[in-house]
């Protein structure tokens, strides 16, 4: 029988996953964004889990607005990423040092 | 039956998915294995009943985002052997981060499962109505009691369209442009002269 924990597990492996592939792939910032986009995927996992299981609906509704958050926030870091290209002919995000952060 | 197979079926190629998307060499390789994690979460997704939020996973992620970073990643000419150049040396460190995350979130079910902290009793559920389908539920309580929230939702996404096109634009110099205005404001009188030169002398333009 499926229940809860099963789903609750499916999404923390995902999400440590995710938080793996931004420190194993610490110089490709596509692969960064791919895994914020799991993390936010085990994210949407959890919320519709504990939505059907509390027979509650808001879960999904929350589901939806953090879909449209990883939308925006690939758009964006995808367009940062096509200017920071154009300027420097790479994408090493080690080699980003300008602003002294 | 079939239930328990087909969670098992979606769990594992969800999680050896989100694996080879974090693990291949080559990063296109990475968003087609992205985008089978994302079918197989909206498997997962229609298994407890949210065919919304499931076909929007498939619309969405599969269909814009996933796309979208297939276009970039083919767009921008990268070396990209030479990116994976740390991926040993920060193999004990992420995999320590990843084991002392895993452990937390564990520890936290366990709890969890031991009996739940009250910090608050849930006062009014928004259960879906027996009598209506996902959908109808969602739209039902999306347009009613969370509109402004919606439409905040739509205000972001406006803001990051607007945000990528005024980054990635610019305004390319000596490229000749049709000024439609212009070439309609030209009337024949300024555009053209009858002249009726001498033989031999040809015309002074």
């Amino acid at each position: 029988m499926i229940g809860l924990q099963h789903f609750l597990v499916v999404s923390a492996i995902l999400f440590v996953m995710g938080v793996l592939g931004i420190f194993l792939n610490r110089k490709n910032v596509i692969i960064i964004l791919m895994a914020i986009e799991l993390i936010l995927l085990s994210v949407n996992i959890n919320l519709v889990a504990f939505s059907a299981y509390l027979h509650d609906l808001v879960g999904q509704i929350f589901a939806m607005f953090v879909l449209t958050v990883a939308a925006g926030e690939a758009a964006i870091g995808l367009a940062i990423l096509v200017i920071y290209f154009r300027g420097r002919g790479t994408i090493a995000v080690d080699d980003i040092n300008q602003m002294k952060g | 039956m079939i239930q328990t197979i087909a969670f098992y079926l979606f769990a594992v190629m969800v999680i050896a998915s989100g694996a080879l998307t974090i693990t291949a060499r080559n990063p296109v390789h990475s968003v087609l294995w992205l985008i089978l994690a994302f079918f197989n979460a909206a498997g997962l997704m229609l298994l407890v009943g949210a065919e919304f939020i499931a076909m929007l996973l498939v619309i969405v992620y599969v269909g814009a985002v996933a796309v979208l970073f297939l276009f970039v990643v083919m767009m921008l000419d990268i070396d990209f052997a030479e990116m994976r150049a740390g991926f040993a040396r920060y193999l004990p460190f992420g995999l320590a981060i990843a084991a002392a995350l895993l452990a937390e979130i564990v520890i936290a079910a366990g709890v969890w499962q031991a009996g739940p902290v009250q910090l608050a009793g849930r006062a009014a559920l928004t259960p879906a109505p027996e009598s209506m389908t996902n959908i109808e539920a969602i739209g039902a309580l999306l347009y009613t009691r969370y509109l402004f929230v919606f439409e905040g939702a739509g205000l972001v996404l406006l803001v990051a369209m607007i945000g990528a096109i005024v980054l990635t634009h610019r305004a390319r110099g000596g490229v000749r442009q049709q000024n439609v205005t212009r070439q309609n404001m030209r009337r024949p009188h300024e555009a053209t002269r009858m002249t009726n030169p001498p033989v031999g002398k040809g015309v002074e333009l």
